[in-house]
């Protein structure tokens, strides 16, 4: 089971009770199809992602940001059982939506340099590494229903 | 993944952007790699004080950032401008060269905490991709 220390519980809680998962997600979701284009390969469907400035401006992007921040709710809300709140989105993610676990360090960092951008010198090296800890717990119980 | 003539513009011009601090960002990027992936600390066993804001964290966070400063005047040709850094790193220092990526973002966060405005999602891809093509001049050397 994952070790939380309790500066890195009250980071967690404290930056997702801040955070307006309206603007984090789709700013996240959105550099990350930027940054790292092959991952519009699983958004084939999201209509206009020709350049940066569409992606950015594309509601169906906005969209699903919001809905992989409320994924992560589950999992700041359960920290003491993410791989078990993550058992089904984990099959969901292998079985019918068929994403590369690689794609989900990816989204990852840009959560990361987002938050960091947001919450300038607030986002101390310890915040950081809070951070970047529990969304490895989470990107790890997303892959663990992999096979 | 090669940079583009857009790529090497977007990183010129930020690089100027971002002049007045890059020291201070080049510190802060090794603080923070130091202290969120603390394997890294294993390649600076004889440094008293592994801490962001000490001393040789502060010194040598300038040597990497001007280093790389000096890198982007070499933007055309990266692996001939780099050649004698790639032989340090390979020969001397042997740094495993998963670590430069890990530093990499280290510096993409720390360009995002002093330049949240500039640091846009085309800024991100250009820098990144940048680093990346560094990380790879700065491993020529090793096998």
């Amino acid at each position: 089971m994952v070790q939380w220390t309790e500066f890195e519980r009250n980071t967690i809680q404290d930056i997702f009770a801040k955070m307006d998962y309206e603007v984090v997600g789709p700013k996240a979701l959105a550099r990350c199809l930027v940054v790292y284009p092959w991952t519009q390969r699983y958004f084939a469907k999201f209509g206009n992602l020709y350049n940066a400035a569409a992606i950015m401006g594309n509601p169906l992007v906005a969209k699903h940001g919001v809905t992989v921040m409320n994924g992560l709710d589950k999992a700041v809300k359960n920290m003491d059982d993410i791989k078990g709140i993550y058992a089904e989105l984990s099959v969901l993610h292998s079985e019918k939506l068929h994403v590369d676990p690689d794609n989900f360090r990816l989204l990852a960092d840009c959560l990361s340099v987002v938050l960091a951008a947001q919450m300038g010198t607030a986002f101390t090296a310890d915040v950081q590494a809070a951070f970047q800890k529990f969304l490895a717990v989470a990107v790890s119980s997303l892959c663990r229903q992999y096979h | 993944m090669t940079l583009s003539a857009k790529d090497k513009a977007v990183v010129k011009a930020f690089w100027a952007k971002i002049s007045s601090k890059a020291d201070a960002i080049g510190s802060e990027a090794l603080g923070r790699m130091l202290t969120v992936y603390p394997q890294t600390k294993t390649y600076f066993g004889h440094w008293s004080d592994t801490s962001v804001g000490s001393e040789p964290v502060v010194k040598h966070g300038k040597t990497v950032i001007r280093a790389l400063g000096d890198a982007v005047g070499k933007i055309d040709d990266l692996v001939g401008g780099l050649a004698e850094l790639s032989t340090l790193h390979a020969f001397k220092l042997r740094v495993d060269p998963g670590n430069f990526k890990i530093l990499s973002h280290n510096i993409l966060v720390a360009m995002a905490v002093n330049f949240p405005a500039d640091f846009t999602a085309e800024v991100h891809v250009s820098v990144d991709k940048f680093l990346a093509e560094v990380a790879a001049a700065l491993a020529v050397k090793y096998r």
